[in-house]
């Protein structure tokens, strides 16, 4: 039965999904001039919806009889996504109007994502992870190609949308195979059927679904989509797509690993840490030889999703609650990095994304290479910036458990990744400039990347914050 | 008698020339489409197969949903493919090449 506990669990979603559709009407009925109000709109709403989870967390943890879970690791992730997709909305508006594609459809798609992805990270059942999964992708995949009129964006939202729809019904087929052999799609009745034993079935039923989850957080083997659609995507995009739906899958990966499949830990725990190696070597790799910065971005995403990883493999409150204080620094750091990469433009204005082209930034802009260089040190792991504190985290965690080869490892795997970050460094620092650079940043875009640069720098400050709301939010889920 | 394998069996089959059929299909992109219905259409064997087996509901209430969600997704799915065929003029697989990868 509905009753008004568990409306008031969802009140998040309830408030984006009525500020989805008004706005969408406004849309319909006030055509492409009302871009900006709505956008200004939209990002209200993400920031009532936040606020909106105090008391969705007040009447948790379970709704609509275990449908749903509102508990302090669905507010710490929903809390991450709003605030990225907002920081998305925010960044948009000067990108889009140099091409004349400003329309209000960007923040309502973002907005209708954000359901999707707070669905994800509350899911209690495999139908709502379902639902919640396709609620984003839909929405993401008319993102990448919202630029109608761009061969590369266009191309992107089909890669995307082949790719994406492939994982998703691997995802299902291992879902219908979990349901077949452990007779339930609850998360804890799945948990409740494999702590009498794994057998074939469920293996083959787990194996599928964490299939699926690793396309959906772009983990190597299943990788191959993120680098054509980030660097195809419009940049804008390209930020929402590295940020916010990159915490929703990992939390969705974390929660249906630790309350779905806890008790087969041993039969995932192996995959996971494949997985991570594998996503951290070849993040670090393959991101050498790229020209492109959305590209190497995107193998940026793919390298720290293995680091991320790590903490998930070692599988106690310590390594959950590290994984989720990385994603939210990952995502800050992302945020940042990604709000410098909007800056670059050629002398007219025109947008463009090649590495070489920083060369020399550090002579025309200094300040957009200071914060460039402080995004990369910190992506690269190297004290004292944030970045290092989330790396140290997992390593802790995973050492803790006694995965010290797995450790080590990451730790080696890093040092060759911190090399593609510092050829950045050096390309913008010690090169000789090549062309003109815009002369001044956007506002907007000013305001976000300073945040995130003393986030990052002055990072330690939050760390009592930041600590405490990771272990809450693990706590909820053993 | 037709057994919960045989259902298995069938879904299994239909799964594999759904992944195929993305994979191997080097004609066009419609192909891709269809291979993913098929892939759907293999959960949905499965889902309602083993919720008759198990005397369950749940399993048929979700192969509703994925019905449905696989309606929305053929929709943009064919709708990104329009977009892209506006711009290129083709919608043969070995084009979609724009970016190397």
């Amino acid at each position: 039965m509905i009753d008004s506990a568990s409306l008031l669990a969802v009140l998040p979603e309830l408030i984006l999904t009525a500020g989805g559709l008004i706005l969408m009407l406004v849309a319909a009925f006030g055509g492409d001039g009302t871009a900006r109000i709505v956008n200004a709109l939209s990002v209200l709403t993400l920031i009532v919806a936040g606020v909106a989870l105090s008391c969705s967390l007040a009447h948790g943890p379970d709704a609509f009889g275990g449908l749903v879970r509102a508990d302090a690791f669905s507010v710490y992730a929903k809390a991450l996504i709003y605030a990225a997709a907002a920081a998305a909305i925010l960044l948009a508006p000067r990108f889009f109007s140099t091409d004349s594609a400003l329309r209000p459809e960007y923040p309502i798609l973002i907005l209708f994502a954000a359901i999707g992805m707070g669905m994800m990270v509350s899911a209690g059942d495999m139908l709502t992870l379902y639902v919640g999964l396709e609620m984003n992708s839909l929405a993401s995949y008319v993102l990448a190609s919202f630029m109608r009129q761009d061969g590369r964006s266009s191309e992107a939202g089909l890669k995307y949308f082949v790719l994406g729809s492939l994982a998703s019904g691997i995802l299902l087929y291992g879902i219908s195979l979990l349901y077949g052999f452990t007779g339930s799609t609850a998360f804890d009745g799945i948990a409740v059927a494999l702590g009498d034993g794994v057998g074939k079935g469920e293996l083959f039923g787990l194996v599928f679904v964490l299939a699926g989850l690793a396309f959906k957080i772009s983990a190597v083997p299943f990788h191959m989509w993120t680098p054509d659609v980030y660097e195809g995507a419009p940049t804008p995009v390209t930020t929402f797509f590295a940020s916010a739906p990159k915490v929703a899958a990992m939390g969705l990966t974390v929660r249906v690993a630790i309350e779905a499949l806890g008790p087969a830990g041993l039969d995932w725990q192996q995959i996971v840490i494949f997985v991570a190696l594998a996503s951290i070597l070849f993040g670090a790799v393959a991101a050498i030889g790229q020209s492109n910065i959305k590209r190497l971005m995107a193998y940026s995403s793919i390298n720290n999703v293995g680091f991320a990883l790590i903490g998930l493999a070692a599988g106690t409150p310590a390594g959950v609650a590290a994984t989720m204080s990385y994603m939210a620094i990952y995502v800050v750091m992302t945020i940042g990095a990604f709000a410098c990469i909007l800056q670059m433009r050629d002398a007219d204005g025109k947008p463009v994304e090649t590495i070489a082209s920083l060369a020399g930034l550090s002579q025309s802009r200094k300040g957009l290479a200071a914060a460039f260089a402080i995004f990369m040190f910190s992506m690269a792991g190297i004290p004292p910036l944030f970045g290092f504190w989330a790396k140290f985290l997992v390593f802790d965690a995973a050492v803790a458990s006694g995965l010290t080869a797995l450790a080590a490892f990451g730790i080696a795997a890093s040092v060759i990744g911190a090399f593609y970050y510092l050829k950045i460094i050096k390309t913008i620092y010690f090169d000789e400039p090549t062309g003109a650079y815009e002369a001044k940043g956007g506002a907007v875009e000013n305001v976000i990347l300073t945040a995130c640069a003393v986030v990052i720098v002055l990072g330690y400050l939050l760390n009592p914050v930041l600590d405490q709301a990771s272990a809450a939010a693990a706590a909820s889920l053993f | 008698m037709i057994g919960l394998q045989h259902y298995m069996v069938v879904g299994a089959i239909l799964f594999v020339m759904g992944v195929l059929g993305i994979f191997i299909n080097r004609k066009n992109v419609i192909i891709i489409l269809m291979a993913i219905e098929l892939i759907l259409l293999s959960v949905n064997i499965n889902l309602v197969a083993f919720s008759a087996f198990l005397g369950d509901l749940v399993g048929q209430v979700f192969s509703m949903f994925v019905l449905t969600v696989a309606a929305g997704e053929a929709a943009i799915g064919l709708a990104i493919l329009v977009i892209y065929f506006r711009g290129r003029g083709t919608i043969a697989v070995d084009d979609v090449n724009r970016m190397k990868g």
